[in-house]
């Protein structure tokens, strides 16, 4: 609990001087805020309270595609690893391309993927996954090629396949990294869901800020904004416990002799 | 009396499916080995037996190319020059299925229990969980083990910790045991204590043990027969009995007087060979 004190009191400061900044006259006059513009904090709140129903309805439909997309994001991230792990020509070869990939606009291609896809949760996933794959991938295949070099040759002594050492040592060895780089992506997926329905949604909360935004309700803006961290958070907040249950070994426990 | 290559001292017992008594198919020989990594070579025209059911111990100094010498014979190396066989079959993969290794670091995978590090091998080799945790759970009682079966390798002394290792070594299920300076990470004491272990540890089995030290006592005490060799390149320099018959205990048999003229000359072709 004393982790979580520090941020929470900095979170609960800033917004304190929002509130106020926003709400004294003499303050907002001075720095020419209009409330339309700004809203204050207790503005977000009532937004969050009064529309719930609207804020959850539209946040469902974004989870939704978060999951998906992450979880799309995931296997094919550990697959793609793993291949490019027990090959070197795969590796040599698809290596560059994986990082040159990263430098292609997420946000400039979603409008083509929705030419391609539809107006359905095709593209949202697509494009989630797409900015998912990268620290997956990139973290598992570090993990992967990370392993103590003895161990591998342990496993031969012991009559392990290749596909025995994989399983038995390589993969768990990966697997603190893979969760590495899933938190990475789950915090990122958010961004990409709402990518993914600017480009062209009817539902979403990347769409009701869209629409909030032309009708300059900016409160709501808010409100949706705060739901989408949360949403993000929670993704973090559940791989961590993932991370603590089945990846433990990784903190350096002390070795007693 | 030493016991002969012919007629075990003990009734040889069984650990996983090794049922036949040592046979020549349990022999290692290295013929004129040479290897180098580039330009570094660490081993010069080595010749060394090991007998069926034999105890060899190879001393020298640090960086000597010992732990090389057992990779090559494991299996896990092809040497330059000369030939290494094991039960008569000179192909790496022959080595491979004949040999088990032990390395200097216990290697314990922390995912695992004690008991399913232990059983890997009989796991790799297509046991169901179930299976290689039976095979494994009587060693674990005879070999002081009992009661840490489930015990992750982070809640176990580096004492117990090697022991498991050892094990994992046995349930390979494999006729020649290849141990790399196995008690090297150990205190003095846990060391001694270790030592009396593997011996008794080795005498309940029918194997064919080679194994590394730069402790000359260790060797003498748990081997028939040690190998002394020069610094790198190795080359075998001497080669000596042991004074005793082993898993004797270890304090009245290093305290012998004979234990300590053969330990003399042992210490004595160390330091020639380095010359």
């Amino acid at each position: 609990m004393r982790r979580f004190l520090p941020p929470a009191l900095v979170v609960v400061a800033l917004i304190g001087l929002w509130q106020v900044a926003a709400r004294w006259d003499w303050i907002a006059d001075a720095l020419q805020i209009e409330p339309f513009l700004v809203p204050a904090p207790s503005d977000v709140a009532d937004a969050l309270w009064n529309d719930r129903a609207l804020l959850a309805d539209n946040a469902w439909v974004t989870i939704q595609e978060v999951l998906l997309g992450f979880a799309l994001a995931a296997v094919c991230g550990f697959a793609f690893a793993v291949a490019l792990h027990l090959s070197d020509l795969l590796r040599r070869a698809f290596y560059p391309l994986l990082l040159a990939s990263q430098t292609v606009p997420v946000i400039a291609i979603a409008p083509i993927l929705v030419v391609w896809l539809g107006f359905g949760i095709g593209p949202k996933l697509v494009i989630i996954a797409l900015v998912c794959f990268f620290p997956i991938t990139v973290n598992t295949l570090d993990g992967l090629r990370s392993v103590d070099p003895e161990l591998p040759r342990m496993l031969r002594t012991l009559d392990a396949s290749r596909a025995q050492t994989l399983r038995r040592v390589e993969v768990p060895s990966a697997l603190p990294f893979l969760l590495s780089g899933a938190k990475i992506a789950a915090v990122v997926s958010v961004i990409g869901a709402v990518f993914g329905e600017w480009s062209g949604a009817d539902q979403g909360l990347g769409h009701l800020i869209l629409v909030a935004q032309g009708q300059v309700q900016t409160a709501r803006v808010f409100a949706a904004v705060v739901v989408l961290s949360l949403i993000a958070l929670a993704l973090f907040g559940a791989l961590t416990l993932l991370e603590r249950r089945i990846a433990w070994w990784r903190p350096a426990r002390p070795r007693t002799g | 009396m030493r016991r002969t290559a012919e007629a075990p001292a003990e009734e040889p017992r069984t650990v996983s499916g090794h049922d036949r008594p040592p046979d020549r198919a349990t022999t290692v020989e290295v013929v004129g080995v040479g290897h180098a990594f580039g330009a570094l070579a660490v081993i010069d025209r080595l010749d060394l037996g090991v007998g069926a059911g034999e105890v060899v111990g190879l001393v020298g100094p640090s960086g000597c190319g010992k732990s090389t010498l057992l990779e090559l014979v494991a299996g896990l190396l092809e040497p330059d020059g000369g030939s290494v066989r094991v039960g008569g079959q000179g192909a790496a993969p022959e080595r491979l299925a004949r040999c088990a290794y032990m390395p200097q670091r216990d290697l314990l995978l922390p995912w695992l229990s004690a008991i399913d590090n232990a059983a890997l091998g009989p796991r790799n080799r297509g046991a169901s969980r179930a299976d290689a945790r039976r095979a494994a759970a009587p060693l674990f009682e005879r070999f002081g083990l009992g009661g840490f079966e489930r015990s992750r390798p982070s809640e176990l002394s580096g004492g117990m910790r090697q022991r498991v290792a050892f094990l994992r070594t046995l349930l390979a299920g494999k006729p020649v045991l290849l141990l790399d300076e196995p008690f090297a990470s150990l205190d003095a004491i846990t060391r001694a204590e270790m030592q009396e272990w593997l011996a008794a540890a080795i005498a309940a089995q029918a194997r064919s043990v080679l194994m590394v030290s730069h402790d000359v006592e260790e060797v003498l005490y748990l081997c028939d027969r040690v190998v002394v060799l020069s610094p790198r390149p190795a080359r075998a320099v001497a080669e000596l009995r042991a004074p005793a018959p082993r898993a004797r205990p270890r304090d009245e048999t290093v305290a012998a007087t004979d234990f300590g003229a053969v330990r003399e000359r042992a210490l004595r072709a160390l330091r020639e060979g380095a010359r």
